[in-house]
């Protein structure tokens, strides 16, 4: 079953809001392997420039599995079969870093679907700013729905 | 503050230091923990091949998170990266053992931009499949 064009234009307003913490950073950062002290140290951070702890680039990606409410993921009538979806590009364009402290909103948008062979290609955009309105992050991801396009 | 790397020292094509990077199950664990990730692709062999795949596979972002290593170390300071895309091009399969799946990564100045910014390209591979494609990054240099 193609997925349903109507919903290309659909906006998703993030239902709850999401707290950067320092133990998650250092977390996420251990995860990677990554030992720098700017992830870890508030002084090491602050020595950067920083006012705390900043959070590596791809972080963000977190909070797709964490703000409440209705994604596009989730919305029954998209008609996306989570099980055929694969993850095909992301993007993140950065204002500046996200930092500990940070307390996020997201408003997701759908911006594209379309055909690519058998597969439909979903493109997804989040705006991620603070709760005072303060644009941090833009995250795109593209997701690969498989075998969905109209005709197979 | 910011990059320590200088924008006049570099020029289109110079490289940044390559690295290699060990993808364990436990890895793949750990990353599904700090990440919120829990698809069972990602940790169950079972899973995994009842859905055509050769074995357990990476996250994809947990590739882009490694790979973006070799960028944040080159730049110096993590906050010094402005943009950074990806294309997953082929999964990343992890075999059930403790060396897991060497992941290769090295990148060049692709383009030098305004404002002391610079575009780098990266190549990833694992297992002989560049992983990878069209990954570039943009670097705030000093």
């Amino acid at each position: 079953m193609p997925l349903n064009r109507d919903f290309i234009g659909r906006t998703y307003e993030g239902e709850s809001t999401y707290e950067i913490g320092r133990d998650h950073i250092r977390r996420f950062a251990d995860a990677i392997g990554d030992p720098s002290p700017v992830y870890r140290d508030p002084e090491a951070a602050k020595a950067a420039g920083h006012p705390d702890v900043i959070a590596p680039p791809t972080f963000l990606t977190t909070m797709g599995f964490s703000v409440g409410g209705r994604g596009p993921i989730g919305d029954g009538d998209l008609g996306l079969d989570y099980g055929r979806v694969v993850h095909g590009e992301q993007r993140f364009v950065h204002h500046r870093p996200v930092r500990a402290g940070d307390v996020l909103k997201a408003k997701t948008v759908i911006d594209d679907i379309r055909d690519a062979g058998a597969n439909e290609l979903m493109t997804m955009r989040m705006e991620i700013s603070t709760t005072d309105g303060e644009l941090v992050c833009e995250a795109v991801n593209v997701v690969v729905s498989r075998g969905t396009a109209a005709g197979q | 503050m910011g990059a320590s790397v200088n924008y006049d020292d570099v020029e289109v094509g110079t490289e940044l230091p390559a690295q290699s990077f060990q993808i364990t199950r436990a890895k793949l664990v750990m990353y599904a923990g700090a990440s919120g990730d829990f698809n069972p692709i990602h940790w169950n062999e079972r899973t995994a091949k009842a859905v055509g795949l050769p074995n357990v596979i990476a996250h994809g972002m947990c590739t882009m998170a490694h790979a973006g290593r070799v960028v944040t170390d080159w730049a110096g300071d993590p906050g010094a990266v402005v943009e950074y895309g990806v294309r997953f091009s082929a999964p990343v399969p992890v075999a059930d053992d403790d060396t897991g799946t060497t992941l290769t990564v090295s990148g060049r100045v692709e383009e030098k931009l305004d404002n002391r910014q610079v575009a780098v390209v990266l190549e990833a591979k694992a297992l002989d499949a560049t992983v990878l494609s069209k990954a570039r990054a943009v670097v705030q240099l000093a």
